[in-house]
This record gives structure tokens, sequence and C-alpha cells, in this order.
């Protein structure tokens, strides 16, 4: 799962521009056609504001959410699309006990059922709560945005950025970040200022402008060090722990057992007894 | 008679309570077979939002911990050579086989693909601590097995294996100490993933140290537990003299564990301690119930050598580790506002299953196992002379070298 010899720069990302985002919702249906994703039945307003479906799942790997806010006495919209961030050191790929996730050089992170056992480590792990399970399956498997790998690896772009009309630009990493400083320069009324992905998690392909504040649109903060680092840190001292307290509790036994040695050789020094009355003795 | 009739008539001779055991259990496989045939979805209330509930925060993460007697007990009886104690071993091992066999069953329920389960042996990723604890707890089972062999051999005149089993029972002893401090710790390092969601109270760097000193307290009083309990209903010998040397040794420990805990908390979190009052009584109950006043009665000496104190002080031990693995790995996952997890029937069915059968089978072995009346200088380890090669003298001269 060892991603450093990736250069991140180069890995290809999305850059999302929330305020150009009209919420057709057209990525929503790209997805579920690309990815063939079975149509969830819902009703309107089962989950906060007018979002539908009420929380990505199985069968939803991207979703626009809608913030209403008022502007000059108005009610107005503010669209986020909510989907797997493609970070570039992941937090499931670390946790994962059979490396079923990893970091492609191409910038998405994609997942193999095959070596998937069910775990659900990664869904516990991963600070955007992004990995979905199958729950409708007595086998059930982990569901995710793939970032469209297969199409990226035919020179295509992601169904979703596809499909949008206005707010998703897709390339590589440093030109998508040089082009939202460049927006940020240009137009600083129309956004707010921060680039979300440019360092959470310690980066992630999926790069955003907003123009509200990032916790208004329900923007989760992150840390900005790469998750694999908390869990790394323990874990880089397993070899030294696992050899220390073996060679500790070896030398403490040697030491401890040492009085009865020298008893038991003192005894059979001294001794002019027969083997049957040393039994005896003891 | 058939031996259908046999067994038959030997569960009747059973105490009512062992009876009780046996429905809970045959319940809880029943609830386990449930999930195998709707799945996971329809039979837990788990959802996307708590991926993991009662089967990982109880039967992995609290069982693992509760099972840690059988490896601190053989690092003071035989790595400390405190040989008086050796009596109390055999019955934590018992215990600790059974809990971690009993864990594996709980992960395999727990798992979305059981069947796949070796794949943790074909793909590795060292940077995870599933795996690590998969490999652990997988080894660590294995050891538990063979050191719970030493009864059965014992039981059936096995004499090589025993002789094999009593040479290897030291080395057994530092291996399962080397083995159990690596997973009872990286199951802390599991949480310190979850930086935004477990809360401030329990979320450190240290939480894996802190997992592993409490392991070994806890182990310590879950055998002053069991042994309190087995004087009490199965009518052996009374060990409080023993166990007054183990409750020397846990304020030490626990001592360690507060001055860990207490840094931990004062310099090492990020964000707000006390913005949730739930938590904080929480965090309030494990700290007070299960460390500080424990303590206090372990460092009193009236306390510490009475018979039924230091049952009560090891299950307040208990509790508080219990409490506490709940508070990280459930209670304190839960983000302000989210709907509350409670486990589903089935789960609580299975949980309860798991806990009847381990009860069962410790009642079981011991009945049909010398685990008690265990005492290594009355054992015989010479190899029977099936093929009288061996004229008498020399026997005598191969048991007296042994002894």
């Amino acid at each position: 799962m060892s991603t450093t010899h990736i250069d991140f720069d180069k890995t290809k990302s999305f850059l999302i521009d929330t305020t150009k985002c009209t919420g057709c919702r057209g990525c929503q249906v790209a997805c579920k056609q690309w990815n063939q994703l079975k149509a969830e039945k819902t009703v309107f307003f089962s989950g906060e504001g007018y979002q539908n479906p009420p929380a990505m799942s199985e069968f939803t790997f991207t979703r626009i959410k809608f913030r209403d806010y008022q502007k000059h006495g108005q009610n107005e919209f503010a669209f986020y699309k909510e989907m797997c961030m493609h970070c570039n050191e992941p937090a499931c790929a670390s946790v994962c006990p059979v490396g079923a996730f990893h970091k492609t050089a191409e910038g998405p992170v994609v997942y193999d059922d095959k070596r998937c056992i069910g775990c659900r480590f990664c869904m516990v792990a991963c600070p955007f709560g992004i990995p979905k399970y199958e729950w409708s399956k007595a086998f059930p498997l982990v569901r995710k945005c793939t970032g469209c790998y297969s199409r990226i690896k035919e020179g295509l772009q992601p169904a979703c950025a596809t499909a949008c009309p206005t707010a998703i630009t897709y390339g590589n990493r440093s030109d998508m970040l040089k082009e939202a400083e460049r927006r940020l320069k240009n137009k600083p009324e129309r956004y707010f200022p921060a680039i979300y992905g440019k360092e959470e998690a310690g980066g992630t392909s999926v790069l955003y402008l907003t123009h509200q504040p990032l916790d208004e649109l329900g923007f989760k903060q992150v840390t900005k060090r790469p998750l694999p680092s908390y869990t790394w840190q323990a874990l880089r001292l397993v070899p030294g722990i696992f050899l220390g307290v073996g060679g500790t509790l070896s030398a403490i036994t040697w030491f401890q057992h040492r009085k009865d040695r020298i008893r038991r050789e003192e005894e059979f020094k001294n001794s002019r007894v027969t083997p049957e009355q040393k039994e005896d003795n003891e | 008679m058939t031996a259908a009739q046999l067994v038959i008539n030997e569960i009747k001779g059973y105490h009512r309570f062992i009876k009780l055991m046996i429905v809970l259990t045959g319940i809880g496989a029943v609830a386990a077979l449930a999930r195998f045939v709707f799945g996971l979805g329809a039979t837990t209330n788990l959802n996307d939002m708590y991926p993991w509930g009662l089967w990982i925060s109880f039967d992995v993460v609290t069982s693992v911990p509760l099972a840690a007697g059988a490896f601190t007990i053989g690092v003071v009886a035989h790595v400390f050579h405190i040989k008086k104690l050796e009596p109390l071993v055999r019955p934590a091992i018992v215990t600790g086989f059974l809990g971690y066999s009993l864990v594996c069953i709980g992960l395999l329920l727990d798992l979305g693909q059981p069947q796949r389960g070796i794949n943790v042996l074909l793909y590795w990723n060292v940077h995870s601590p599933m795996f690590e604890v998969s490999m652990c707890v997988m080894a660590y089972t294995t050891v538990l097995t063979l050191e719970f062999l030493h009864p059965v051999a014992e039981r059936f005149g096995w004499h090589l294996p025993l002789r094999l089993l009593r040479t290897l029972e030291l080395p057994f002893a530092i291996l399962a100490a080397m083995i159990s401090t690596l997973h009872q710790s990286t199951l802390g390092t599991f949480f310190l993933i979850a930086v935004d969601k477990l809360h401030n109270l329990w979320y450190n760097p240290l939480l894996p140290l802190q997992f592993w000193l409490s392991a070994i307290f806890t182990g310590l009083s879950i055998v002053i537990f069991e042994a309190s309990l087995v004087h009490k209903y199965m009518g052996q010998p009374d060990e409080s003299d023993l166990l007054a040397t183990l409750t020397k040794i846990i304020p030490w420990v626990m001592a360690v564990y507060i001055a860990v805990k207490a840094y931990a908390l004062a310099f090492l979190t990020h964000g707000p301690l006390f913005d949730r009052p739930v938590l904080l009584a929480l965090f309030l109950a494990e700290v007070i119930i299960g460390v500080f006043i424990p303590f206090c009665m372990f460092l009193t000496k009236r306390i510490r050598t009475d018979k039924k104190l230091q049952f009560r002080a090891a299950s307040m031990v208990m509790t508080g580790l219990i409490l506490n693995r709940f508070n990280v790995s459930m209670f304190g996952m839960e983000q302000a506002g989210q709907k509350v997890y409670v486990p589903s029937v089935i789960e609580s069915l299975v949980t309860m299953g798991i806990i009847s059968a381990h009860i069962l089978f410790f009642v079981l072995i011991a009945k049909y196992f010398p685990i008690f009346e265990h005492h290594p200088e009355a054992t015989d380890y010479t190899i029977p002379d099936h093929f009288r090669k061996i004229d008498k003298e020399h026997q005598v001269l191969g048991a007296a070298h042994e002894a």
C-alpha cells in the first residue's frame, strides 16, 4: 500500500467550484449510469433539506448536498458535491488488513473486492465517511466511488466530470491547485479564502472552492496530517517492542531462576546420596 | 446404554445454572446462524454511521483484555518465578484459551466475508493495526491451545507430550507475553486512526500504552475474580493467600496507568474535554469506579488480604475495564447529535451466548480435566515403559533427574 513512489502533483484531481454548481445533479445520474448502481426509492425531505437521497449508500457514490441560506432577503441555495476525496495517503488503505485499497499513480483510490474480508475498518477510519457497506446482503462488500479508474486508464474523464456542465474541472493536481489559486486571487469577493482538499488529510485528489465558510456548507473539519501517520507512529514500534519484551523477560527469567540453579548445583556437588535418596529429600 | 443416553444422563445430573448456560449458548448459536442466513444489515442495528457495534466492542475489544489473565499470571509465576502461584496458572490458561477461541468466533461472525479470513495470511499489510491483531490473535490462540493441551495430556496420560509441554512451559509464558503485549496495545492503535471521531477524553497518542497497562492489571484481577468464584461455587480450596500476592502487584501497574492517563489527558489532547456531559459522566465513572477506588482498596493491607474485599476490588477493576473499552470503541465514537446506536436483539443474544459458552465450557473443562488440583511436583512426567526396555532402577533415575 506504499504510496511514496507516487508523484501527487501528477495525479489526476477534481477541482469542484461549488460557486458554479447549479444543482442539476447530472453528476449523480452519470455516476449511477456508469457504475450500474440501483436506484433507491426515496421521498423528499427524508434527510436534512432538499438533498435526495438522504445519505450516500452502497447505491449512491456521489450526491449533491443542498444548503438554504438568505441573501438580500431572498432564499438561496448553495450546493456541495459529496464524493470520495481520493486522499494522497488514504486512511482506508492503511488500515485494511488485507490491503484491499490502494492509491493509484493516476489518482483514484481503488478497492479490490476479491481481497476484502469485510471487517469495515475502512469505514471507521475514513475521515470523510465515504466507504459504504452492502447491508442488504448476507455476505456484504464495501462500495465507494472508484474515481472512474477504468475510464481514466482509457484516457477519458470520470463520468461525473464529463456530465457536469459548469463546476467540475479535471486534470493534474498541481494544475488544479494553480487554477484554484488563480480564481481565489482574481475574484476574492466570490470565494471563501480556502481550498478544501489542499491540505485536508494530508492532501486529496478532490479540491473544493466555496463561497460560504466551509463548515456552513457541511464540510467536515479534518486534520491536516495524513491519517496513516497516526497509527504508524505506534505500529512502527511493534518489532522493537516484540523483541524488547522477549529479551527483557528472558533476562528476568535467567536472573530469577539463578538462585534455584545455584542451589541445585550446590546440592548436586555436596550430595553423597544415591539418586533414590535424593528424590526422597526433595 | 448407548453413548447418547450416557451423555443425556450426564447432562441431567448438572446443576440448574449449567443447564441455563447450555440453553443460552444454544440460543446464541441459533442467533449466529440467523446472521448468516439473513445478513448483517437485517439482523444487526449496524449501519453506515456505526459500522462497528456490540460484536466488536464486546466480543473483540473487551474480551481480549478480559482474557489477559493467562499471560499476566504466566509471567508472574514462571518468569518472575513466584513458584507458589503455579496453581493459579492453569485456570487462567483455560480462561484465556476459551476467551481467545470465542474472540475468533465473534470476529468471524462480524466479518462480512468470514470465508475469506485466510486472506489476512495471504495479503499482508503491515500498516494495518487489524492485520497485526489478526496475526497475534491467531498466534496466541495457537499458543494457548498448546498450553491447554497440558491438562488434556495429563488427563489421558500422554506422557511424552506432557514432558515436552512441561519443558516448553517457560518459553510459552514468555512468547505469550510478547504476543499479548503487541495485540493488547494494538487494540488501542485501532482508534488512533479515528482522529476526529473519538472524543478527546480518550483520544491521545498514548492510547495503546494505556490499553496494554489496563490489560495487565485487569488480567491479574480476573485471576482473583475467577479464583474467588471457583472457591465459592465449585468447592475449590480458598486461595486468598496466593491472591494476596497478586493484590500487591496490581496497584503498581495501576499507578503507572494512572500516571500515563493523567499525563496524556493533561498534555497530549487537542480540543475540548468537557463539552459532552454524558461522555464526561461515563469517563468519570470509568476512572473512579474502575481505577481510583480499587487502587485505594488494593493499597490498604486489610482489604488486600481479605477474601471478600479483594474479590470486590477485582470486580470493580473489571467493570472499569469493560466501561473503558466501550467508551473508546462505542460511546466516545458517537458524534454529538447522531442517532444513538443500540444493539439489536440478535446482536445481544449472540453476545450473551458467547459469555454463557465461556462459563459453560470453563465449568465443563474443570469438571473433566485436572485444572485446579494441579501441582507440578505431584505430576508424573516419566515416560511409561511400555516395551520394558528400561529396567526399574534406570526409570527411577530418570524421574529423579526430571524432578
